[in-house]
């Protein structure tokens, strides 16, 4: 029997339950929740996304992406300047995927035909986050416009017009249908994620992941792959980026900021490197605890989550989701042999990085 | 011709402050490979100390150029024991872990000290240039960078332990077999790296707003002239901020400090698509 099958039975399941629960979730959440609750979760939801797109180029790409909220930021900032001025959101959604796409493409040019390495990819994609922190934060007063749009440095852009209906600006979206859209397009792109992973590009992506030289003797140029995913990540934090920016109605440069991108890779550590699922929890996870220790002044919030980013490189560098998930397989598998079975051995081994 | 003066003192000034806050990251990434995310953090804790001591009453040098080093290299010291040590050779694992300390620290300093931005005057005046009036503390900062990098060359070519030092960066092992304990030296070579970010956070509090999330304003130029200048530390660090520098100047003379910022980046990002492992990586390889 093929050694790799109820591995990949296990992860067909793991699938299957992740749509079905972010169904439920999607059509559940406006009956369960009030207004309040279904306003935060379309939050969650906007940075489970943001999550799923660091995850996604961390995890399975192998690329090293230390500043992926300036695409967050480009993503929301593209929607906000072009939604102002057109008046209708179907277009500007698609520029917030699109604009970070185009800057991931020359930023990615430089870098990875550059042959540089993963160190090097990280302050690089650093410094560039930050540094356009500092321009957009540079932009206040009425010179700084992009059409009808002040892009008001370090005050932002408030009054955001919400989404609409698809060509129809006179039908825009009230909260529950926001929460649909958030929502909805989360498990869009974790099925979409899913799909590119299954296909042979993402074959071909993890393989480089695994071993770059390898793949490349093959035949296959690592510098093409890592571009394509460095992009598609691009793009879906670019529409994390617009949904962030609709959630809250108002966009600023500390979208822009080293918090930012320290967070989304805390998500990121915390849910499990090399899975999508696990970013988006520990998004959700992350953004709570944030939210309840902003209700106490004494601590500052980057304490803690300093302690964890540190604690969890040092204790659990795997994060929590791949933690159960062995766990609970090693469970099933005392269960139905005497010994330890060799479904967690070979589940175990495919997932190690 | 007066403007030329200026401009040529600004450019100075500019690339030695680029040296001042690159050399402590250098030190660590030429030596150890660990790029230190933290590196902003420990220049803040410089400027703190410098704060918190004048403000305590200690001579406003020794607060500044004395003290920074000392408090910052032993706060490196305490934190490479308790989480770097652990995570030699796992590039990618110090990184976060250096990262996880710099959000720590910028939370315990707002959690102690406020989020307010605080400063200590500047404890000399200013002179002439023809027309214009250029600022004596300039001066200061050159010398201090200057020295810096002039101690550290004496350090590493001619003492036994910058030998050691060279040495056991080469090759660990080797050193090992010869009797260095490989651990105390990297222990050593993080504190020298923390101690001097203390020290360029020190001479650099009195021209600067000294806030628990300053770090951020230096990091982006020193993490690229890092990796400008490429494996040697003295000259790639001396060479990457003279170009880098000089850019930076030069531009913000003709706009705004931001676009000089975004100047830089763009001229870093085109020499390392040219020159991938930086400058020294490619010319001048054996300087040190």
């Amino acid at each position: 029997m093929n050694p790799a099958l109820p591995a990949r039975r296990a992860s067909a399941l793991g699938f299957a339950a992740t749509l079905a629960i972010g169904l439920a979730i999607l059509f559940g959440a406006p009956h369960v929740l009030d207004t309040f609750g279904l306003v935060q979760c379309t939050g969650f939801a906007a940075l489970a996304m943001f999550g799923l797109s660091q995850g996604f180029v961390w995890g399975f790409a192998g690329v090293m992406s230390f500043g992926q909220a300036a695409f967050l930021g480009l993503g929301g900032y593209a929607y906000a300047v072009a939604v102002i001025n057109m008046g209708d959101s179907s277009i500007p959604v698609l520029l917030s995927i699109l604009v970070p796409m185009a800057f991931a493409g020359l930023l990615g040019y430089f870098m990875f035909y550059g042959r540089i390495s993963d160190a090097y990819i990280g302050v690089i994609t650093l410094t560039v986050s930050v540094i356009l922190f500092q321009l957009v934060n540079a932009t206040s007063g009425s010179q700084y416009r992009i059409g009808a749009a002040e892009l008001g440095g370090f005050n932002g852009i408030p009054a955001i017009p919400a989404l609409n209906a698809p060509f129809h600006p006179d039908e825009p979206l009230d909260i529950d249908g926001i929460w649909y859209a958030a929502m909805g397009a989360l498990i869009l792109v974790y099925g979409i994620l899913r799909a590119v992973l299954a296909a042979r590009l993402g074959r071909v992506i993890v393989a480089i992941r695994e071993n770059e030289i390898r793949a490349q003797l093959i035949g296959y140029d690592p510098r093409l792959y890592k571009l394509i995913a460095f992009m598609l990540a691009a793009g879906v934090a670019g529409l994390a980026g617009c949904l962030y920016a609709n959630w809250g109605g108002f966009i600023s440069p500390t979208v822009f900021a080293l918090p930012m991108s320290a967070q989304v890779i805390i998500y990121v550590l915390v849910g499990g490197l090399g899975t999508l699922v696990g970013p988006m929890l520990g998004a959700v996870l992350i953004q709570a605890l944030i939210i309840a220790a902003g209700s106490q002044t004494v601590v500052d919030s980057n304490l803690g989550l300093g302690l964890v980013l540190v604690g969890f490189v040092l204790l659990v560098p795997q994060g929590l989701l791949p933690v159960a998930r062995s766990a609970a397989l090693r469970l099933v598998a005392r269960v139905r042999t005497p010994r330890p079975g060799k479904a967690a051995d070979t589940f175990a081994t495919e997932r190690a990085r | 011709m007066d403007l030329a003066g200026l401009l040529a003192f600004n450019v100075l000034t500019g690339i030695a402050t680029l040296i001042l806050i690159t050399l402590g990251l250098g030190v660590i990434y030429g030596m150890m490979r660990i790029i230190n995310l933290a590196h902003g953090e420990f220049m803040m804790l410089g400027a703190y100390t410098a704060v918190m001591a004048s403000g305590a009453g200690v001579n406003i040098w020794i607060a500044m150029l004395v003290l920074p080093p000392l408090v910052v290299g032993l706060i490196g010291l305490i934190l490479e024991r308790t989480v770097i040590r652990f995570l030699y050779g796992r590039m990618m694992d110090t990184m976060l872990a250096t990262w996880g300390i710099s959000l720590g620290l910028i939370g315990l300093i707002t959690t102690l000290y406020g989020n307010v931005v605080r400063g200590v005057s500047t404890p000399v005046g200013s002179f002439d240039i023809g027309r214009y009036g250029a600022s004596l503390y300039s001066l200061v900062i050159l010398a201090t960078a200057l020295s810096a990098l002039a101690a550290l060359f004496l350090l590493l070519r001619f003492t036994k332990f910058g030998l050691i030092l060279r040495a056991t960066m080469q090759n660990p092992r080797m050193a090992a077999a010869l009797g260095v304990q490989p651990s105390r030296i990297y222990m050593a070579t993080f504190a020298l790296g923390a101690a001097l970010a203390g020290l360029a956070g020190g001479v650099l509090a009195p021209i600067s707003g000294v806030s628990p999330a300053m770090g951020a304003a230096y990091i982006a130029r020193a993490f690229i002239t890092v990796l400008g200048g490429g494996p040697a530390i003295i000259t790639g660090t001396g060479l990457a901020s003279t170009l880098f520098g000089a850019i930076n100047e030069l531009v913000s003379f003709k706009t705004t400090p931001v676009i000089g910022d975004v100047a830089l980046l763009t001229a870093a990002i085109l020499l390392i698509r040219v020159l991938p492992q930086g400058i020294t990586g490619r010319y001048l390889r054996r300087s040190l």
